[in-house]
C-alpha cells in the first residue's frame, strides 16, 4: 500500500470522522458553546477579583484556548471509543485499509474542529476587550503552538479511547485533561500559588506553552520574572508537545492494531 | 475424511488448520486441524451449533485472526504473509451489522466504496447500484440507526459486495432475523451466487445451507465431521428414521423401553405433541427385516402404535447422527451422553 492509498484512506476516514462529529449535537456545543461561556465567567466573574497586573481577559485567553482544546480532546475520546466498540472498525480491518488510518481521521477533524473553535473563542475575546498585539508573524506562530497542543492532547485523548472499554472511562479523561490548565499559569500567576504547587505549576506542559502564546500575542506576562526567555520557553513548549503527541500516537497506532487483532 | 486434491484456482483452500486461544497457561483448542475447500463459484455452507468454531473459521480467512498450525488460501493468497492482498479479494458481512449507524445507507456504501479503491463517481454509481438491487433505494438517505433488522441485514451484505469480492463470506447472515426477512436475503445471495461469486457462509441453520449450498461441510468441535453436497450427505447417513405415534405417554415409555431406547423427549429429538398422540422415533437401515423386527418387538410389548412412518432424512438427521449431540446412532443408545457445549 502506498503513499497515495494512505492519503486516501485518511482523507476518507476524515469526512468520515466530520460527518459523525456533526450529528453529534452534544460534542458541537462542548466545543464551541462551553468555552465562550467559560470565557465569559472567567472574565466577568472571576476577573474582577484576580490581580494579575493586566486585564483579565487578556491574562485569560489564551487558557481559554487550551481549555478547549482539552474538551474537543475529550470528544475525540469518546469518538475514538465508540469507534472500537461499533462494528465499523471491524469491517475496516477485512479492507485493504491502512490500520491507522481511522485515528488519524479523528486527530484532523480534532485539529479542524479546534480551529473554529479557537477562532470563536478569540472573536469574543476581542470583542469583550482582548486587545492582542501580535504581528501576523507572532500570530502565526502562536496558532501554530496552539495547534501542536492540540495534536499532542489529541494522540493522548485517542490513545485512552483506544485502551478504555466504556464511554464513562473515556469521558472520565475530560477530568484530567481539564485539571492541567488550572494548575498552571493558565488564570492565575504561577508565584500565588504555594510553593509544593507551583513547582508542579512550572514544571508541566501548560505552563510553557501559555507563556510562550502569551509572549507572542500580547508582549509577555505581566510580573512574570524578569529575562524570561522567550525563545527557550518556546522551544521547552515544543518539546512538550512534540514528545508527547510521538509517544501516545505511536501508542495509540501499537495498542490499535493489537485491539483490533482478535 | 478422505484426502482431496482441491482444484489450483479454489476460492478457499484449508488443511489442516489449528486455532488455539485463550493463554499460555489455559489454552483454548478452537479450531483442531480443519479441512476445506471452497472450489471457485460455489456455495459452502459450514454448519454447526454455537462454539463450533464457525467464526474463528471465518475469522481466520478474512485476516482478522492469525492461525497457528496448517495451510490456508483464500483467492489463491496466503493470509499470514499477505494479509493485505487477501482484502482486496473478499467481502464480509457478519453477525453484526457492522456499519456506522450515525452515517446514512449512501454515505457508509459510498465511503467504503473509495476504500476499497473505486473513484468517487465509481463509489456513488456502485453504491446507487446496490441500495437498488437491495431494495434500499428509498432509504438510502436515512441515518443507518433507523433501519429495521432485514434493511441493516441488507445494507451489512451490500457493503460486503462494494469492492466486487471473488470471494464472499457471510457469518450466519440471517441469524435473529424473522422469517420474512430470512426468506427476502436468501433471495439476495442467490442472486449474488447466479452473477458467480463464490461464497463462503456459517449458519446454524440447516434449511439455510440445504436452500443455498452447493456443498455442506458439518463442523463441530473444531473439527469438520462431515463434507459434500446435501444429497451426498444424506445419502452417507444412509438410515431413515421410523416414527411411530402412540396413544398416550405410559405407551411411548413402553413402546421405547420395547425398542431399547429412550423416549423422544430424552433423546432431544423431536416429540410431537399433539392431542394425547406422543412419538418414538427411532433410526432404521429402512431393510424389510429391520422393520419387521421393531414392529414384532412393539406387538410383543403389547403396545399398538396409532401409526406410523419413514420419513426421508433430513440435513437434521445427518447433523445429529453424525455429532452425536442429539440423536444417537442405532448401536450406541446411551441416555448418558449428553451434548457437549463449548465456549465460543
Amino acid at each position: 500500500m502506498s503513499a497515495a492509498t494512505l492519503t486516501r484512506d485518511v482523507g476518507v476516514l476524515s469526512g468520515r470522522s466530520l460527518r459523525l462529529s456533526r450529528r453529534d449535537l452534544d460534542a458541537m456545543l462542548t466545543a464551541i458553546v462551553l468555552p465562550v461561556v467559560i470565557l465569559l465567567m472567567f472574565t466577568y466573574v472571576f476577573g474582577g477579583a484576580l490581580e494579575v497586573g493586566t486585564d483579565y481577559v487578556t491574562y485569560a485567553t489564551p487558557g481559554i484556548i487550551l481549555l478547549c482544546a482539552g474538551f474537543g480532546a475529550a470528544n475525540t475520546a469518546l469518538a475514538v471509543e465508540s469507534d472500537m466498540s461499533g462494528g465499523m472498525v471491524e469491517r475496516l480491518r477485512t479492507m485493504p485499509v491502512h490500520a491507522g488510518a481511522v485515528l488519524t481521521g479523528h486527530v484532523l477533524v480534532s485539529l479542524a474542529k479546534n480551529l473554529v473553535t479557537t477562532a470563536v473563542v478569540f472573536g469574543v475575546a476581542v470583542a469583550i476587550g482582548f486587545r492582542p498585539t501580535a504581528s501576523p508573524l507572532e500570530w502565526l506562530a502562536a496558532i501554530g503552538l496552539l495547534l501542536l497542543f492540540v495534536h499532542a492532547i489529541t494522540w493522548t485523548a485517542v490513545f485512552i479511547g483506544v485502551i478504555v472499554r466504556s464511554p464513562d472511562a473515556a469521558s472520565g479523561f475530560i477530568f484530567f485533561v481539564m485539571f492541567l490548565p488550572y494548575v498552571s499559569s493558565a488564570f492565575v500567576p504561577v508565584y500565588t500559588l504555594p510553593n509544593w504547587l507551583a513547582g508542579f505549576a512550572e514544571h508541566q506542559p501548560v505552563t510553557p506553552l501559555i507563556e510562550t502564546v502569551r509572549g507572542l500575542l500580547v508582549g509577555g506576562t505581566p510580573g512574570a520574572p524578569a529575562g524570561a526567555d522567550l525563545t527557550s520557553t518556546a522551544l521547552v513548549a515544543v518539546a512538550w508537545c512534540v514528545v508527547l503527541a510521538g509517544v501516545f500516537a505511536a501508542a495509540a497506532m501499537v495498542t490499535f492494531r493489537r485491539r483490533t487483532a482478535h | 475424511m478422505r484426502p482431496r486434491k482441491p482444484p489450483a484456482d479454489a476460492a478457499v483452500v484449508m488443511a489442516d488448520v489449528g486455532v488455539t486461544l485463550g493463554t499460555a497457561r489455559r489454552p483454548v483448542p478452537v479450531l483442531n486441524g480443519v479441512d476445506l475447500v471452497l472450489p471457485r463459484g460455489e456455495v459452502l455452507a459450514l454448519l454447526g451449533p454455537n462454539g463450533a468454531g464457525k467464526t474463528t473459521t471465518i475469522r481466520v480467512l478474512t485476516t482478522q485472526l492469525r492461525h497457528q498450525r496448517g495451510q490456508v488460501t483464500v483467492a489463491g493468497v496466503d493470509p499470514l504473509r499477505h494479509p493485505a492482498r487477501v482484502r482486496r479479494h473478499i467481502g464480509v458481512a457478519g453477525q453484526q451489522v457492522s456499519l456506522d449507524k450515525r452515517q446514512t445507507g449512501l454515505e457508509n456504501l459510498v465511503m467504503l466504496g473509495r476504500l476499497s479503491g473505486l473513484g468517487r463517481r465509481a463509489a456513488h454509481d456502485r453504491a446507487h447500484g446496490l441500495l437498488d438491487e437491495f431494495d434500499l433505494g428509498v432509504a438510502s438517505e436515512r441515518l443507518v440507526e433507523t433501519y429495521s433488522g432485514g434493511m441493516g441485514r441488507r445494507l451489512d451484505l451490500a457493503a460486503a459486495l462494494i469492492g466486487r469480492p471473488q470471494v464472499l463470506f457471510l457469518d450466519e447472515p440471517t441469524t435473529g432475523l424473522d422469517p420474512r426477512s430470512r426468506t427476502s436475503l436468501w433471495e439476495v445471495i442467490r442472486r449474488i451466487v447466479a452473477e458467480g461469486s463464490s461464497v463462503f457462509l456459517t449458519t446454524q441453520y440447516l434449511e439455510e445451507a440445504d436452500q443455498l449450498a452447493s456443498r455442506v461441510a458439518l463442523v463441530d468441535g473444531g473439527r469438520v465431521v462431515a463434507e459434500g453436497t446435501p444429497v451426498d450427505l444424506k445419502r452417507r447417513v444412509g438410515q431413515a428414521r421410523l416414527e411411530f405415534t402412540l396413544a398416550t405417554g405410559p405407551d411411548a415409555v413402553r413402546a421405547a423401553e420395547a425398542l431399547d431406547v429412550v423416549p423422544a423427549a430424552e433423546l432431544g429429538t423431536e416429540i410431537d405433541r399433539e392431542g394425547a398422540g406422543l412419538t418414538v422415533t427411532l433410526p432404521t437401515d429402512g431393510s424389510v427385516s429391520h422393520v419387521r423386527w421393531v414392529l414384532e418387538r412393539l406387538e410383543h410389548s403389547g403396545v399398538a402404535p396409532v401409526s406410523w412412518a419413514m420419513p426421508e432424512p433430513t440435513l437434521d438427521d445427518v447433523f445429529l447422527s453424525l455429532t452425536g449431540h442429539l440423536a444417537r446412532p442405532l448401536d450406541a443408545v446411551d441416555a448418558s451422553a449428553e451434548p457437549e457445549e463449548m465456549a465460543s
